[in-house]
């Protein structure tokens, strides 16, 4: 064997499957809304989830004997980009990715069974607590308290940013029950139901024209000790751990081809229709063709990453880079769709009354999903935090 | 999907880096550059005892039939020194080209003698004034005369053309591009070495009705092209494994720099501003080492494919070795402006090495007028 880029047969028949079920599954209204970018409601979340789950795909990265399959990573890398190319929501990230695979490792065996078929199914959404008014980057210095009465814990003190709380059953969040030691100490990983007493939600419209974002208030709310997750005071490692657990997917690489591949559509479709002129449709492409050799690089170090997972892996100072590049990227991407639509991409769209513009639907959606795709370097640890990340761990600065 | 070396390129890959680090460190490398030559013909004997010079050549011609990936270990390993002998020149390109198009009794006269280290070749390609980036479109001629051919015109720039033992030259003939072997010591020639600003050795050559004979064309009259494309996405993925090379060293230096160095009463690189210019290099190192595989992972494949793959390669190494060259020049601060320390010499071969065989701007045109990539499946 010597290096090389084919995907094996085993690869590509995988890769044929999971096409032809999306060819098959993917409800035609989902997909449309996804190719205008149009905001996803919970219902349509719920129903794509349910219909993946229904064919065992809804939590592939999870433990087998939880629904999980037992996919390479290079499979999983398979069905992320399949996804994205076939225009397929991704589920909830808090349910599939964050609180399934926190609960699975750390949740004793009577909160897997209570929760974790609920989670795969969506039969309850969830949320996620984590940041507050005073810890975001800084996200150990969370003072939300939690003080044991009896049986419960009593929760006092604010989250904010928690996205789609108002759609929520149910929150993960990190509380304090102690501040004696180090800020990372005394932090403990909570379960808490959304309709306890004492929880007030109030939304924040954000820059999109969305109201996906919300303060959520704790006043005297009790959260029964039976729903906390491990040990008390060590949420911050269970927190951390679940960051950085699943590398196959990090970069989005499959998001940004299919964004790609739409860009050149509109480019080759503006010309003709004379919306662009020669010369700009030439500036254009030069500049598909400059993202595309830099999605082109971050590619191939995904596979890079993968394939060394394939082989049990261990660190690698590539992967750290996937984040921070594949969202600058997915940025980009947005910014030159907003250009192509010019003046016309001003109007906002009415999320109450979707007029079918046919084949300009991407013009209204163009500037909500530039401004909203700004989060993408913001959450999950900012660019910022994560180039300390990589100059502490990687260049022992 | 396999990214893994096998265990003779291991092997291979821990020989040329430990070479490197034994014998070619930053004072081996200012001695080799003040030999006549610009380079040492003692390390250049030592690499062909290693093998080195034979790797890609045939098995039947007294090669190791090795492929790309070898010949990427190799030049990401002459990277890390910033290596001044004519492996490039002689191997990669003119080598290639007799891999390509030369008759067996081409290469029987040559090959042998390339891989012990007694014959040195240089490609005469590039002119000046005329295209950049072209293979055709030559201003040099090669007119066909009674048994053979006449040669005139004038080449810039010949990587090792000053030391080169023999030359493949590159002119118009009635037919279209011709390569010739041409004896540089032939009457009729002139050459003028220069320096060049990467520490390389160059020549300048005029040619003045110089005659050849018949058997000096390699391959068809009229063939020469297609070859030269196909030996310049040869070369451009050798110079992408070169750069990646640079490019891990100048970031191994400049984050030592940074550890160590102190102002203010602390190690510089305690500043957030640094680290992440830092960081950012990195990020280019990383990238330019996948680009550097996709490229020896890209020679085997259909032509039209290849083509854009290498020139995906050559447009981000061209970027990155820019970003990467002049970052760690400014991490240094002043010591990354003398030429009595490595940095500076590292930025100045990365600057080069855009500027060979179509530069990040070139390719880029290539690619927006293809109108895309093609996928990896």
């Amino acid at each position: 064997m010597t290096m090389n880029l084919d995907f094996t047969d085993a690869d590509r028949a995988f890769r044929q499957e999971v096409r032809d079920f999306l060819a098959e599954a993917l409800p035609s209204d989902l997909r449309r809304k996804m190719v205008e970018r149009r905001h996803l409601g919970k219902d349509d979340i719920v129903r794509w989830q349910r219909i993946l789950n229904a064919r065992g795909w809804a939590v592939p990265a999870w433990p087998v004997e939880w629904g999980g399959q037992p996919w390479t990573p290079t499979q999983r890398y398979i069905f992320q980009e399949e996804m994205a190319l076939a225009h397929a929501p991704e589920g909830s990230p808090f349910n599939v990715n964050m609180i399934g695979p926190v609960i699975a490792r750390f949740g004793t065996d009577e909160q897997k069974r209570r929760f974790l078929p609920r989670i795969a199914n969506i039969d309850d959404w969830w949320c996620q607590g984590f940041s507050e008014p005073g810890a975001g980057s800084d996200l150990a210095a969370l003072k939300t308290s939690a003080v044991r009465d009896g049986d419960d814990y009593v929760l006092n003190g604010q989250k904010i940013w928690t996205t789609q709380a108002q759609h929520a059953d149910w929150m993960f969040a990190l509380v304090r029950t102690d501040n004696s030691g180090r800020k990372q100490q005394g932090i403990t990983f909570l379960l808490l139901e959304m309709r306890t007493p004492g929880i007030t939600i109030r939304p924040i419209p954000s820059i999109d024209g969305i109201a996906d974002l919300n303060e959520v208030f704790f006043d005297d709310v009790r959260v029964p000790v039976a729903n906390r997750i491990g040990d008390e005071g060590r949420g911050w490692d269970y927190a951390k751990q679940l960051l950085g657990h699943e590398r196959s997917g990090i970069a989005r690489i499959g998001l940004s081809k299919e964004r790609l591949s739409q860009l050149r559509h509109l480019e080759a479709d503006l010309h003709e229709r004379g919306i662009l002129s020669d010369a700009e449709r030439q500036r254009l492409r030069r500049r598909l063709a400059e993202v595309e050799v830099e999605l082109r690089a971050l590619e191939l170090t995904q596979l890079r990453v993968v394939a060394a997972d394939s082989h049990g892996g261990g660190a690698n100072s590539a992967a750290s880079i996937l984040k921070v590049r594949g969202t600058e990227l997915q940025q980009r991407m947005t910014e030159l769709t907003l250009e192509l639509a010019g003046p016309a991409g001003l109007p906002m769209p009415d999320h109450h009354h979707h007029d079918d513009r046919g084949a300009d639907g991407w013009l209204e959606a163009s500037a909500p999903f530039y401004f909203t795709m700004r989060k993408v370097s913001i959450f999950g640890g900012s660019n910022e935090i994560q180039k300390n990340i990589i100059a502490k761990t990687v260049l022992g600065l | 999907m396999d990214f893994d070396l096998n265990d003779e390129q291991r092997l291979l890959s821990e020989s040329v880096n430990r070479f490197i680090a034994d014998r070619y460190d930053f004072h081996a490398r200012e001695a080799a550059m003040k030999q006549p030559e610009g380079f040492s013909r003692e390390i250049w004997a030592q690499m062909a005892e290693m093998g080195l010079l034979g790797l890609p050549f045939a098995e039947a011609d007294g090669g190791f039939g090795c492929g790309p990936v070898e010949t990427m270990l190799v030049m990401e390993a002459l990277g890390k020194g910033l290596v001044l002998e004519p492996y490039l020149a002689t191997v990669v390109l003119a080598g290639g080209i007799l891999r390509r198009v030369a008759n067996e009794a081409q290469r029987a006269e040559r090959v042998p003698a390339i891989i012990t280290g007694d014959h040195v070749m240089a490609l005469a390609h590039q002119e000046w004034p005329g295209p950049r980036h072209t293979t055709n479109r030559l201003m040099t001629r090669g007119v066909p005369v009674d048994g053979g051919w006449r040669l005139s015109g004038a080449k810039v720039a010949v990587i090792a053309g000053h030391a080169a033992d023999e030359l493949v030259v590159s002119a118009a003939t009635p037919d279209g591009v011709g390569l010739f072997f041409v004896d540089p010591r032939a009457d009729g020639i002139v050459r003028t070495t220069r320096a060049g600003y990467d520490g390389v050795r160059l020549a300048d050559i005029a040619f003045a009705d110089v005659h050849l004979k018949a058997s000096a064309l390699l391959g068809t009259a009229g063939g020469g092209g297609a070859v030269l494309d196909a030996v310049f996405e040869e070369a451009n993925a050798a110079l992408a494994a070169e750069a990646v090379g640079i490019m891990q060293d100048v970031l191994g230096m400049t984050a030592d720099y940074l550890r160590t160095r102190t102002q203010f009463g602390v190690a510089i690189g305690s500043f957030q501003a640094l680290q992440h210019r830092a960081v950012d290099m990195l990020m280019q190192v990383e990238l330019s080492r996948s680009m550097a595989m996709l490229a020896a992972m890209s020679l085997d494949r259909p032509t039209g494919e290849r083509r854009l793959h290498i020139a995906a390669v050559k447009a981000k190494i061209g970027q990155a070795g820019r970003f990467v060259g002049q970052q760690a020049v400014q991490l240094h601060g002043a010591i990354g402006l003398t030429n009595e320390y490595k940095i500076g010499h590292g930025f100045k071969r990365l600057t080069a090495i855009d500027a060979l065989f179509g530069d990040s701007d070139h390719h880029l045109d290539m690619l927006a007028e293809a109108g895309g990539v093609p996928a990896i499946a």
